[in-house]
């Protein structure tokens, strides 16, 4: 432990810990930009500057370790000054019209401006004005407000291992962005939107598509129908600054009826779904490799993070027959909505407009693939994320906070806990085993609470084992094995995971990507900034929503035995074949 | 100050792209290795053509994006084919003050291309340097070996005119 002194009062901290934490411990506010806990510290922005006593220079206190005996002033005229200098420099080359921005409500650099009462810029820069990157379905890139904090150039490098996005060229023509400030379809973005999620500005966004979704529901024609992701339910209250961790599934619901949607619909439905096929798929597999010695590609990976898929398609296209073929419960719902439900209601599909809210970018991408087509029509027209969900509240006036709980619509509404679970890395690992244990054994799953403790948490990469006994005698060739399992979550994991398996390092039956950091609970569409306490909260709030439910298992869930009996016939059969799973193809790597 | 002219090389492509695996081989488990690999790919190629920046860029593992931003960091790479003449102007100080800065305009606006890249019909690329001893005659501007002294604007039309695109040998080409 040090001793230091912050603004005149003593203070212990550990060694090691940089200026600016030690400084926030002691409960102070330093403002930053470039900083990113645990992520970045690289004193780019210099907003955080303060006075250490025998410095003759102000220090960045993010890139500055303590010392012993460190006497450090956080609030002093001199120290206001410095940093207003650097806000307004930063201001006079932005392209300020915060008004019409999209980043309004969340801005962290109009906050800065603010908290340091910047009244006017004394100096008159050059305003970059740079051409919209409007090249993805999923994000958009509106260089002109960069401030060159490097958040994203970090994340898409070291979590994602992508690098789509790096500094070009140098000095003032330095510009974030794709290779020679093209665009970000030239290179192998996976459109997860990590690098939206932690830009501190509006540089980097969703492609808001919220207007498209107030026509469809002004349109006497069409049935609007609604779907929402696991994860949304334990994040869309921290729009409405609430709590993060506050579960808010009945006032979303009643919110979505009050905007207008025709049916409300849970992607955690699909989601039950998604296990009955993909755990039927890992049987059928484990019976092809085990009773009929075929060469099937084992381990299976889970298909749901589209980021994940694009990654594969990109980077690892000789191993794209280990994915599962399930679509992703998002297009699952989607091409039910259109056909199923669209019969029920007597509407063809073209007629229904199915909107999904997502916490995720590149489920903006998913929905535009040619292959998600299974109804005639595109399955799911418009995807939203968490924060455009948010703004379409308050831009209709509703009072979130205040509204009553509801429940979501049948046929397609209800769900397990399992499902729940889905928004958590390693929940489909064990969504998935409570079902197939369950089937093999005739045995609930041998855990506590049915948690698969081993897979549980923000560990990168996650690994367990589970022995198969007295089977029932349908899978009598799975008695006495021991299926071995993986979780990874950020691709940089998932590459790990990818590369022993290539290599022949490591011998799985069953693996589990997400491309965010923490599964969906930390995707690129829910509100900003996530931190990782922030992770561990929507976390914890999704076990506790699963742990609420009777129904804690996908096998179990009524509606799920309905359709099946009603419309799809069986796992794997024709209908599920045509409706529910997909292929993949090779992308050029540029 | 050498002069790199596409047309004129009979050189197979294909061939250059062997050969480019091989210099691959020695220089991407280097440390460092991707600055001269670039350079020697930019002597071999001339320039660095998005084909050969892909290829680079997955023998090393890295990013496009990343390759891209060590090319456009660095001035003495060109991503783009250079021209049959190369016109350098001065911004040295002398030439500067004299005058270097509206010369460069000049060109920039006859030739319609900005500094450092190269006319449609591959005639000329536009380059600025510092300071090639000829100050005593400011503003002064290259192209290839030839130094002209003095130059204003309003002149420039006359010398461009003396290399002129030989047409014949542009559709040969
Ligand atoms: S990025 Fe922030 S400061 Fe800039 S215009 Fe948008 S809201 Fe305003
Ligand atoms: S969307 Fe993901 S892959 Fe694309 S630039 Fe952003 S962080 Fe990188
Ligand atoms: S795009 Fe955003 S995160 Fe990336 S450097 Fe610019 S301001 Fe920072
Ligand atoms: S936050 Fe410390 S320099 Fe940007």
């Amino acid at each position: 432990m040090l001793n230091i002194i912050v603004d005149n009062e003593k203070f212990q901290v550990e060694e090691g810990t940089s200026v600016l934490e030690a400084c926030r411990k002691a409960g102070k506010t330093i403002p930053t930009l470039c900083y990113l806990k645990d992520i970045q510290a690289i004193g780019a922005c210099r907003v955080c500057l303060v006075e250490v006593k025998g410095q003759k220079d102000l220090v960045a206190s993010c890139t500055m370790p303590v010392s012993e005996g460190m006497d450090i002033t956080t609030t002093s005229q001199r120290v206001r000054q410095a940093r207003r200098l650097v806000v307004e420099l930063l201001l006079s080359e932005h392209d300020g019209d915060c008004q019409t921005c999209d980043r309004n409500d969340d801005c962290e650099l109009q906050k800065v401006a603010r908290d340091l009462g910047i009244r006017h810029i004394k100096f008159s820069g050059a305003r970059a004005t740079r051409k919209e990157d409007r090249s993805t379905p999923a994000l958009v890139r509106n260089g002109s407000k960069c401030i060159s904090c490097r958040r994203c150039v970090t994340v898409c490098s070291q979590i994602q291992q992508v690098s789509a996005l790096v500094p070009q060229y140098r000095g003032f023509k330095t510009i974030v962005g794709p290779a020679f400030s093209s665009q970000l379809d030239s290179v192998t973005c996976v459109q997860c939107g990590q690098c939206a999620a932690v830009c501190p500005v509006g540089a980097i966004s969703e492609r808001e598509q919220i207007d498209e979704v107030w026509e469809a529901l002004e349109n006497p024609n069409k049935a609007v129908v609604v779907q929402t992701a696991p994860a949304i339910r334990a994040a869309l209250g921290e729009c409405f600054d609430m709590e993060p961790g506050t579960l808010v599934t009945g006032k979303m619901t009643t919110a979505l009826r009050k905007l207008g949607f025709d049916a409300v619909f849970d992607t955690n439905f699909s989601a039950d779904l998604t296990i009955m096929e993909e755990g039927s798929e890992l049987l059928s597999r484990l019976k092809k490799a085990l009773v009929e010695k075929k060469d099937v590609a084992l381990p299976m990976f889970t298909s749901c993070s589209p980021g994940w898929i694009s990654f594969m398609e990109y980077y690892y296209p000789d191993m794209l027959d280990h994915l599962s073929t399930c679509k992703s419960p998002q297009q699952m719902m989607g091409a039910l909505v259109k056909t199923y439900y669209a019969k029920k209601i007597g509407r063809k599909p073209e007629d229904v407009f199915m909107v999904s809210v997502m916490p995720c970018t590149a489920k903006k991408f998913e929905a535009q693939r040619a292959e998600m087509n299974a109804s005639g029509v595109q399955d799911v027209d418009v995807v939203l994320t968490t924060r455009e969900l948010g703004k379409m509240i308050r831009q209709a006036g509703i009072d979130f906070a205040s509204l009553e709980d509801s429940e979501m619509d049948a046929p397609l509404g209800l769900s397990s806990g399992a499902a729940d679970i889905f928004a958590n890395t390693g929940g489909v690992m064990e969504a998935a085993l409570r079902t197939v244990y369950e089937l093999v054994t005739g045995r609930e799953l041998p855990f506590k609470n049915l948690h698969v403790t081993p897979v549980v948490g923000l560990e990168g990469i996650k690994e367990a084992s589970l022995k198969f006994e007295d089977v029932l005698p349908d899978y009598s060739f799975l008695e006495g094995v021991t299926a071995k399992i993986a979780v990874a979550h950020t691709l940089k994991n998932a590459r790990q995971l990818v590369e022993k398996v290539r290599k022949g390092e490591a011998s799985y039956h069953f693996v589990e990507v997400m491309t965010c950091p923490g599964g969906c609970i930390g995707g690129g569409g829910q509100p900003r900034t996530t931190t990782d306490d922030i992770r561990r909260a929507r976390i914890a709030a999704i076990y506790k929503e699963d742990e609420g439910k009777k129904l804690r298992k996908s096998h179990d869930n009524k509606d799920i035995k309905q359709i099946y009996a009603e419309f799809l016939g069986h796992p794997l059969g024709k209908l599920s074949h045509d409706l529910l799973h997909t292929h993949y193809h090779k992308r050029t790597r540029v | 100050m050498t002069k790199v002219c596409g047309c004129e090389s009979h050189v197979d492509e294909q061939q250059l792209f062997l050969e480019l695996e091989k210099v691959l081989d020695e220089y991407k488990n280097k440390e460092g290795g991707l600055i001269p690999a670039l350079q020697i790919a930019q002597g071999m190629f001339g320039h660095l053509s998005q084909a050969v920046l892909q290829r680079i860029s997955q023998a090393f593992d890295k990013s496009y994006s990343e390759v891209a931003g060590v090319v456009s960091f660095y001035s003495f790479f060109s991503t783009q084919p250079r021209g049959k003449h190369v016109i350098r102007v001065c911004l040295g100080t002398a030439c500067y003050v004299r005058g270097g800065k509206q010369v460069l305009e000049a060109l920039k606006k006859e030739l319609n291309v900005d500094v450092g890249s190269t006319t449609g019909d591959r005639n000329f690329t536009l380059e600025v340097a510092r300071c090639f001893g000829a100050c005593g005659l400011a503003p002064a501007i290259m192209i290839d070996e030839d130094v002209h002294q003095r130059v204003k604007p309003t002149k420039i039309r006359a010398i461009l005119s003396q290399y002129a695109a030989d047409t014949a040998e542009v559709e040969k080409a």
